[in-house]
């Protein structure tokens, strides 16, 4: 569904990503797995065009999106949750969540997904009148992805859904993110630097290493593999 | 006590101004992190759009003000959003990412070749507003007499001021205003069109200094290319009170600036008129830079 090709983007002199291809097939979650700053945000970016590739191809649908904006992108099917979540924190649950179905025109089928979005994260209906800015850590990410679902994408990147959020809701996000791919058949990729959690719920699995792809396979059998399990999982 | 309240109601309704005219800056800068100094030619523009339409207008009405004094409103208005979206289009839009100190001089230049091409082709001499708002006294006392100007200038000015917070807190494209001025990124990842946003601003920012420049006119009736001038910088310090970005603030900056300048007119001396608002800029980078209402902590995109 995606396909990327010998991607390249660089910030200035500094190439953050020499020459990745990754794929990822309809209704899978393919991890992107990494050290901090190996290039997986800048992988996202560039997906969603807020950067631009040096050079390489990206492709969904087998339509070249490369050089697409930001919002033909969103178009075209493909939503984003950013690291950091980047909630807006001056708007309200219900605001942020409209603000994610800003290109869809069809109120009702907008209704109906803003329910399956409380129906997923009950706390977000609880919170619907607050400021973004009023919520935890955790409830902001819940919104973040929230918000990414209201776009109605067939493609969800998902950029560390785990950082700086208590242990318990990193739980529970995760088993979200598993039933958002079961009940939606949603498309997902996943950036994360915690190999552990993106490994479990994860189908197939790449490992970026400074710009490059040094690994890929079923993430079932990255788990096991003897260098990834020294680097990546604390053995 | 009579007198007072007559200067405290001239005072608002040149605030009201004031405040529209305010309110265009700081949407601006809310959303670009920077000052539209052309703003205050803009201002000009309309009056001058008034100028030249108010006459015809008037006559086809058959001299019906009630329904000519709307009519040349909006049209400066339309007018006006216009040359806004243009001066973005063509000076600023092409600077996007670029240093602000850029884009500030860019602003300085739009404000000084309005100002210039107005002189060079209209000339400098003032001219004389046609009346546009019927004369009466609606109130008359022993004490006080409010006659109907400052009334349908504050009534405009608040309507529109009302319009707009309804635009900016509940339709779509006022929340991806908001959202535009939080986060730049974000925004971009929802899918909002950001060059359209921005342009939607200008259209609200100059449509608001159009009214806010046939109300000016309608009180002080001298049309001229610097007339702009200290309007805009007035406003633009209302902004800054009123904590920049923020849209209440500027309302209410404006509406401070206009009364105290009044009344320090009034009671103290005209000689001053100009320098409250700059006595205020002054006070307010010493006390308090982030201005009445401003958040302390200003997010930069
Ligand atoms: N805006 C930028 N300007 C310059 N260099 C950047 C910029 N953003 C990222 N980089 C550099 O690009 C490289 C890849 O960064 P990126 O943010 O994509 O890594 P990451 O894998 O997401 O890291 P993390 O796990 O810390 O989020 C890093 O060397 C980083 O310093
Ligand atoms: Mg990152």
């Amino acid at each position: 569904m995606l396909i990327l090709s010998d991607l390249v983007v660089a910030y200035g002199a500094i190439k953050a990503l020499r020459g990745i291809s990754v794929k990822v097939p309809e209704q899978q979650i393919v991890t992107l797995i990494g050290a901090n700053g190996a290039g997986k945000t800048t992988t996202l970016r560039t997906i969603s065009g807020l950067e631009s590739a040096q050079s390489g191809l990206i492709e969904f649908d087998d339509i070249d999106i490369t050089s697409y904006k930001p919002h033909q992108i969103v178009a075209a099917g493909i939503s984003q949750s950013p690291e950091g979540r980047m909630i807006f924190a001056n708007l309200s649950v219900r605001e942020n969540l409209a603000m994610g179905a800003y290109l869809r025109r069809d109120k009702e089928k907008i209704k109906q997904d803003r329910e399956y979005v409380f129906h997923i994260f009950p706390r977000l209906h609880e919170r619907m009148k607050q400021q973004g800015g009023t919520l935890s850590g955790g409830e902001q990410q819940m919104l973040a992805i929230g918000r990414a679902l209201m776009a109605r994408p067939r493609l969800l990147l998902l950029d560390e859904p785990s950082l700086g959020i208590a242990p318990k809701l990193v739980q529970l996000i995760f088993e979200k993110i598993q039933e958002i791919n079961r009940e939606l058949g949603m498309t997902i990729l996943l950036v994360e630097q915690n190999a552990h959690l993106a490994l479990k719920v994860a189908h197939y699995a790449y490992v970026l290493e400074t710009g490059e792809i040094t690994l890929e396979g079923p993430a079932a059998e990255i788990e096991q593999n003897e260098d990834v399990r020294k680097a990546y999982l604390g053995e | 006590m009579g007198e007072f309240l007559q200067q405290l109601m001239n005072g608002l309704s040149l605030g009201s101004i004031y405040a529209l005219i305010a309110l265009g800056y700081t949407m601006v800068y809310g959303i670009l992190r920077f000052i539209n100094f052309a703003h205050g030619e803009v201002f000009m523009v309309g009056a001058f759009v008034g100028l030249w339409s108010a006459p015809a207008i008037a006559d086809f009405f058959g001299g019906n003000l009630f329904i000519a004094g709307p009519v040349v409103i909006l049209l400066a208005m339309v007018v006006c959003s216009i040359l806004g979206v243009l001066n973005e289009r063509i000076a600023y839009r092409p600077l996007r990412g670029k240093p602000t100190i850029i884009v500030l001089i860019t602003a300085i230049g739009v404000s000084l070749f309005y100002q210039n091409f107005f002189q060079s082709v209209v000339g400098p001499e003032p001219r004389r507003f046609p009346d546009l708002i019927p004369q009466t006294r609606v109130l008359e006392t022993d004490y006080l007499i409010v006659g109907s100007t400052p009334l349908v200038v504050i009534g405009t000015a608040f309507g529109l001021m009302w319009l707009l917070r309804f635009v900016v807190l509940h339709t779509k494209v006022g929340t991806a205003m908001r959202a535009l001025s939080f986060n730049l990124q974000a925004a971009r990842l929802m899918g909002i069109n950001v060059d359209r946003v921005v342009a939607f601003t200008f259209v609200l920012g100059s449509a608001l200094a159009a009214a806010a420049a046939i109300l000016f006119a309608s009180i002080y009736p001298s049309v001229h290319p610097l007339m702009g001038l200290f309007p805009g910088l007035k406003a633009f310090v209302a902004a800054v009170l009123g904590g920049i970005g923020n849209l209440p603030g500027a309302a209410l900056g404006g509406l401070i600036i206009g009364v105290t300048e009044t009344l320090v007119t009034g009671y103290v001396s005209a000689t001053y008129r100009d320098a409250v608002a700059f006595t205020i800029l002054i006070l307010i980078l010493l006390f308090r830079p982030t201005g009445l209402l401003g958040s302390t902590a200003t997010e930069k995109v």
